[in-house]
């Protein structure tokens, strides 16, 4: 059991103008859920592409069984039996889920593909992964949840001793995150060795063994994985975290304010149905529910990201045309839409430019750009949100997955949006940027705006909203008041009505 | 990442990094001079300029259009097209050259607003679209023309001389045009749009970007540029020819990539397009003064193209 499989000694790597790792140790035994745990930019993305093949290390060893290895590419990574799950997932959903089992190595009869086996081997695989699906099924049909399991059989298929799994759990429901912490257990068992990441501690006792923290490129810590929430906070930050949701509780909750935003009878044909909510002056409103249910769709439709086939969307009284995101913008709504970087952010571009792609509108005159006014603007901007960057000039591309979505939510508070739409404000965002994007939604309703948070955070939704609205299967199931509310209560609704539905 | 910070590359490194064109073009120049009596000579260098002017030009107009993510295929035969129209109303019609100059020009710029309309609202890839224009526009202007080249007005045709005895007034046409070209990209809303659009189309849109109409813009401004070059070039010949310009589509994307513009959007300016299409203009005269045969001309472009490519791409591989 303590054999040691793995094991990297002071790993190092540089980029031009950063150190992104400074020192990194970490020792993974054989049958293990070893969870890495740190704020992102802190390092561990890097670590596992240098485990992975992707980045070479400037100094430091990796050992694999007491043995010195140099992994210079993805095929030696392979070879050695390191398997890497990222976020993004590697399947070519154009293809079957056998074709992607499969891929590049499929089983061959007279040198034409032999489909029959290729598909026996993927159900195998699927079987041992517990997942109930046809080989046959072209994988963009399949959820997000299901492509995740067929990840995980494209590794077994590999023969993979060292499991790498970059946040798995960030993109699925709690009833997901059940099922695969099932079938990680099981492979540990079968002796499979696990590195895990996740920004979510609750889930560290339950699947991990031990755990490692990164801090700013440095290993600092290797602890049990029952070691206290907050320690581990702290070890993950170097400092206490005193509040970890500093919404204050609403003492006079008949001081809310008019209503801002008004939905009435939003209705897209097999979407969403009937959905009628309102959000006041200094309220956040949470959504939630579960994955698909709905919600985004709701949001993109509100801010006239998209069509939709009946009802009415009113801000401060005044209706908004459907389908037009300028006019949205016009009366002062803001969407921080879900994926930051393929629909909130140009990461070729600047801090500076993203900050003004709002504003730029305004700061046209005669045709002219004023960019020197952006420009300022943005430093305003990025000044406010403690946005951790080197310069106006850096490209967004290389900013932590925290100070990217400072830089989303940031174009919006230079346009002074008046409402804000945020869809998964703290996705991939590690503890100390979160509080940030907190206290700032607290900023903003005390300012007399309107914010409507959808998450599948569950502890998020009830600690930071006023109100919670229940999605499931694209109708408005219930509303809670937050502050009585538990997570039992909001799952009930997400998923009883869900199966009453069906 | 809160890593300590290297020491920065001195400006001059990072400079010389960012316009690899540049010092491509400066190489080849010296080059060339060592190796050709008559390379650096005025009238030569003069002759190469105007060589690259209607490249120069009408790849301006398509570093808009790459810009954003797009590629235009259509400008050589958009830029015939436009010429024809010129000369056919000022001649066959008896328009006065001033008002026969501007239906050419709007006849560019509605080529480039159909082809944008089959883009932005009839979702047509850009590649297809263009495609199409290429052949509609060299068809209507060989029908317009009935095959056969029509003389410029004599007003236009000076445009193709020089002003006093040596500067070329192609070789001004195409700095003015450059100089509007990096206006636009720079400084005004529809120039910053493109580079949104071509950075990430969903962002920009999300943004409040209105993309359908800024590409509108982005090709309207390309069809109109391939009008000016188009007129040029006849001008240069004294009559419009509708068989003109033919493949110079190929030569303007490749003096933007060149010039360190990506195809896949987002990236790209007009002082690197200039450079790219003074590389391909230096090459060929060089080439030809060297005496290598036009046919071995098309095989070292074609390498060229792709180690200007190769490079860019792999200096960025280095840094990332």
């Amino acid at each position: 059991m303590s054999h040691e499989i793995l094991r990297a000694e002071g790993l190092r790597k540089t980029f031009p103008g950063v150190v992104a790792l400074d020192g990194v140790d970490l020792s993974l035994r054989t049958g293990e859920v070893h969870v890495l745990l740190g704020e992102n930019g802190a390092g561990k993305s890097t670590l596992i592409k240098i485990l992975s093949g992707a980045y070479h290390p400037d100094g430091g060893r990796v050992l694999m069984d007491g043995r010195p290895v140099h992994i210079r590419s993805a095929g030696d990574a392979q070879r050695l039996g390191i398997a890497t799950i990222y976020q993004e997932f590697n399947l070519v959903p154009q293809l079957t889920v056998a074709e992607n089992l499969a891929l590049g190595r499929p089983p061959r009869k007279f040198g034409f593909v032999d489909v029959k086996r290729m598909e026996q081997r993927a159900r195998k695989l699927l079987e041992r992964v517990g997942v109930d699906v046809d080989p046959r099924t072209p994988t963009a049909r399949l959820g997000i949840a299901r492509m995740q399991m067929v990840e995980i059989a494209k590794a077994l298929a590999l023969d993979a001793r060292v499991l790498i799994m970059d946040e798995p759990t960030a993109v699925l429901t709690t009833s997901e995150v059940a099922r695969l912490f099932a079938i990680v257990r099981q492979l540990r068992d079968e002796g499979v060795s696990v590195v895990f990441i996740t920004h979510h501690l609750e889930e560290i006792a339950d699947i991990g063994d031990r755990v490692t923290v990164l801090r700013d490129g440095r290993s600092v810590a290797e602890v049990p994985a029952n070691t206290r929430r907050d320690e581990l906070v702290g070890l993950m930050v170097g400092r206490p975290i005193d509040q970890q949701y500093p919404r204050p509780a609403p003492d006079r909750p008949a001081e809310r304010g008019e209503p801002l935003l008004e939905v009435r009878g939003l209705t897209r044909r097999g979407v969403y149905d009937d959905v009628s909510f309102e959000v006041r002056a200094g309220e956040v409103v949470g959504m939630a529910g579960l994955v698909g249910a709905g919600r985004t769709e709701v949001a993109r439709a509100v801010f006239g990201a998209d069509r939709y086939d009946s009802g009415q969307v009113f801000v401060r009284g005044r209706r908004l045309p459907p389908g037009d995101v300028h006019a949205a913008m016009e009366a002062g709504l803001g969407l921080v839409p879900e994926d930051r970087k393929a629909q909130g952010l140009v990461l070729g571009a600047d801090v500076a430019e993203n900050l003004g792609l709002v504003t730029m509108r305004d700061a046209t005159r005669a045709g002219f750009v004023d960019r020197s006014g952006l420009r300022s603007t943005a430093a305003r901007v990025a000044e406010q949100l403690g946005i951790r960057m080197t310069g106006l000039s850096q490209e967004v591309r290389t900013l932590s997955g925290g100070n990217q979505q400072k830089v989303v939510i940031g174009k919006w508070l230079a346009a002074n949006a008046s409402v804000l739409i945020l869809d998964e404000p703290t996705r991939g965002v590690d503890v100390g940027a979160k509080v940030e994007i907190y206290q700032l939604v607290n900023a903003l309703t005390a300012a007399g705006d309107a914010v409507l948070m959808i998450s599948s955070d569950l502890p998020e939704v009830l600690g930071m909203s006023d109100r919670i609205l229940v999605m499931a299967r694209g109708r408005l199931v219930g509303e809670l008041r937050a502050a009585e509310a538990t997570q039992d209560d909001v799952m009930a609704l997400a998923t009883m009505e869900a199966s009453h539905v069906r | 990442m809160s890593a300590d910070v290297l020491p920065r590359r001195s400006p001059a490194a990072a400079w010389l990094a960012e316009n690899g064109a540049v010092v491509a073009l400066v190489v080849l120049v010296v080059a060339l001079s060592l190796l050709s009596a008559d390379f650096l000579s005025l009238t030569n260098l003069l002759n190469v300029g105007v060589q690259a002017a209607v490249t120069a030009i009408l790849a301006f107009g398509s570093t808009f259009v790459i810009v954003t993510g797009g590629i235009d295929l259509s400008v050589g035969s958009v830029a015939a097209l436009s010429a024809i129209s010129l000369a056919w109303t000022a001649t066959s019609a008896g328009v006065p050259w001033p008002l026969a100059t501007l239906v050419s020009l709007a006849v560019g710029v509605a080529c480039g607003l159909v082809s944008a309309a089959l883009i932005a609202y009839g979702k047509l890839p850009p590649f297809i679209a263009t495609l199409a224009m290429l052949g509609i526009a060299r068809g209507l202007a060989l029908v317009a023309s009935e095959g056969s080249p029509i003389a410029m007005p004599d007003a236009v045709s000076e445009l193709g001389g020089t002003i006093g005895t040596y500067l070329p007034i192609p070789l001004i046409v195409m700095v003015v045009m450059g100089v509007i070209a990096a206006v636009i990209l720079n400084r005004t809303y529809p120039g910053r749009a493109m580079y949104a659009i071509g950075g990430n189309e969903e962002a920009a849109r999300l943004s409040g970007i209105k993309v359908d109409r800024q590409l509108l813009i982005t090709y309207a401004l390309s069809g109109g540029f391939a009008a000016v070059a188009g007129i040029v070039l006849a001008s240069r010949l004294a009559s419009a020819q509708p068989q003109a310009a033919a493949g110079y589509e190929l030569d303007a994307i490749a003096a933007v990539v060149i010039g360190g513009a990506s195809l896949s959007g987002g990236k790209g300016r007009a002082l690197g397009t200039l450079v790219g299409a003074l590389i391909l203009a230096v090459l060929r005269n060089g080439l030809n003064l060297l005496s290598v045969s036009a046919f071995w001309q098309q095989v070292v472009i074609g390498v060229v193209i792709a180690l200007a490519v190769l490079v860019d791409t792999l200096r960025r591989r280095g840094t990332n």
